[in-house]
């Protein structure tokens, strides 16, 4: 009972989000809809029991994307005018993607129906880690089985932040950056002098 | 505290929904009037810090000065600017105040003493902690002021910057401990250096309370890196458009977010519930006065701080948080998964 309150809750509060992220006229609001998406698609994963997808799915998501979105959303001006001008010309584009979509998800809805999936080896031994938490049985298959696969999104996630870094990186002569040993050797003696000069006579700087 | 209620003839649906409710009460309830006399204690070392007497006329020795506050603010009047963004500027500080109260349901205050008691406790903490930054950027831009506008962007870049440092720390516990459930990682402290309890007595895990305690102070936008509400700067920061009760929320979240993190200082690294010592007549005071014990003692470190470091450059805050915290709390990761891989720690593991 409690479940299903919890699931029809959470289902609703997504599609509700996600309608209203799309229609939403203020672009920030939109980025507020999409982190309750988020966070009602990570309240379903944990009623599916995937709790560390969930909390990866709050942590990553809600907590470093969107905040990025946030941060360009605000920055922009933008004109909703010339947004809406183009709404015609590409609404057969957007239909297109939109049946692409409904289509995978009809195949999807049909596969999974015609039985479940095996992953892992060729004879679907695949249940070497059941009963172990979420955590540990995730681990125990991207460390073990999925090594390489593992491995290689870790290599190519690297090179993706190697060349944005290389690519929006450029050395200004211009600028003057902090000398932070300098700064921390600093001593008051090198800054000030203490003179107690007589009546009259003032100091020589 | 389900079965109790199953005891009195209940259907287990409505046990485990009361019990959940007088849970969150039993939380709740206590955290805010905390954060009550923990404002009062605030003030009163700061005062005494500063030679001063703090608060003293309201109640004996000033003890009800917050609660004053409280009924001074609530009776105010609510200021929407004309040119804010209505919906959102009142919805900002509810964040916040909520934010700050949800991490304490994985908290544990004795053995068993806990509300959720979920595998993935420390993950759910961060998890949490990303969402307090939504509070304050949203204030800050829908106040469509400038300053705080300036001070949102300040605290999202802060805030961003030093979850990045506290994630490896907690991995380095994590590894040690061997379990993301709080619960369990109060539990793997018992005995951890001869009999003292505590990761913090290991010299590996010294440092990375070290900075912990340090990040902490930075993720709460406490002194000395309150840059998001430096007065000298930007007035009140993202609150400068705020009065009343929302207002008052922002004070509120604000606390109870410095006694979590000082809660998670006491569970991670000072065994939490655990006696310091494993002696057995220490265990006869119980679990939940050691634990608050140890709050107390990271607040008088918090407020300590607050009253004698000065204010960091915003410049110097982004370097500690990226190019020293950073690389030192990678290299612990390293150091502490290899010290653990040689001595065979992850042999009953798996």
């Amino acid at each position: 009972m409690i479940q299903l309150i919890a699931f029809y809750l959470f289902a609703g509060l997504v599609v509700l989000s996600g309608c209203v992220t799309i229609l939403s006229r203020n672009p920030v609001h939109s980025v507020l809809w999409l982190i309750l998406a988020f966070f009602n698609a990570a309240g379903l994963m944990v009623l599916l029991g995937a709790e560390f997808i969930a909390m990866l799915l709050v942590i990553v998501y809600v907590g470093a994307v969107a905040v990025l979105f946030l941060f360009v959303v605000m920055m922009l001006d933008i004109d909703f005018a010339t947004l809406r001008a183009g709404f015609i010309r590409n609404f057969p584009l957007g239909m297109l993607i939109a049946l692409v979509l409904l289509g995978e998800l009809v195949l999807g809805i049909g596969a999974e129906r015609a039985g479940a999936i095996h992953l892992g080896t060729p004879d679907g031994n695949n249940a070497a880690v059941a009963g172990a938490s979420n955590i540990t049985a995730i681990g125990a298959l991207l460390y073990s089985r999925y090594l390489f696969l593992f491995e290689a999104a870790g290599i190519i996630l690297l090179v993706a932040m190697v060349g944005a870094i290389v690519l929006t990186h450029r050395q200004r002569g211009d600028t003057r950056g902090q000398n932070i040993p300098r700064q921390i050797a600093r001593r008051p003696e090198d800054a000030t002098v203490n003179r107690s000069p007589a009546v009259g006579e003032g100091v020589v700087l | 505290m389900t079965p109790f209620f199953q005891h009195l003839g209940m259907p287990f649906e409505a046990a485990w929904l009361l019990a959940t409710i007088c849970g969150i009460l039993l939380i709740a309830v206590p955290v805010m009037v905390g954060v009550a006399m923990i404002i009062y204690a605030d003030r009163k070392i700061w005062a005494a810090m500063a030679l001063r007497r703090g608060p003293n006329v309201v109640g004996p020795w000033g003890l009800l000065q917050s609660f004053a506050d409280g009924l001074k603010v609530f009776l105010q009047e609510t200021i929407v600017p004309s040119a804010a963004n209505k919906a959102l500027f009142l919805i900002a500080p509810i964040i916040t105040f909520t934010v700050a109260l949800m991490a304490w349901a994985v908290i544990p205050f004795n053995s068993g003493a806990i509300l959720a008691n979920i595998n993935v406790g420390l993950l759910y903490v961060l998890a949490i902690s990303s969402l307090g930054v939504y509070g304050t950027i949203i204030a800050g831009w829908s106040s469509n002021s400038k300053y705080p506008f300036f001070s949102a962007m300040r605290a999202s870049a802060q805030m961003i910057s030093y979850e990045v440092s506290i994630g490896f720390i907690l991995i380095c516990v994590v590894l040690w401990a061997g379990t993301f459930n709080l619960n369990g990682i109060v539990m793997a402290q018992k005995d951890h250096v001869w009999i003292i309890n505590g990761f913090v007595a290991n010299p590996l895990l010294f440092p990375m309370w070290v900075m912990f305690l340090i990040s902490g102070m930075a993720e709460t936008g406490r002194a000395p890196f309150d840059l998001t509400e430096a007065e000298s700067e930007l007035v009140a920061g993202y609150q400068t458009e705020y009065s009343s009760m929302s207002f008052a929320l922002y004070w509120l979240g604000e606390y109870a977010n410095v006694l979590l993190m000082c809660a998670l200082n006491a569970t991670l690294f000072f065994g939490g519930y655990l006696p310091p010592l494993d002696w057995a007549p220490l265990y006869w005071i119980p679990g939940w006065i050691w634990l608050l014990g140890k709050i107390l003692f990271f607040f008088f470190i918090f407020s300590w701080v607050k009253a004698t470091v000065p204010r960091y450059r915003y410049d110097q805050l982004m370097r500690l948080g990226w190019k020293v915290f950073l690389p030192v709390s990678l290299g612990f990761v390293v150091v502490i998964s290899g010290y653990l891989m040689a001595t065979g720690h992850f042999e009953h593991t798996l």
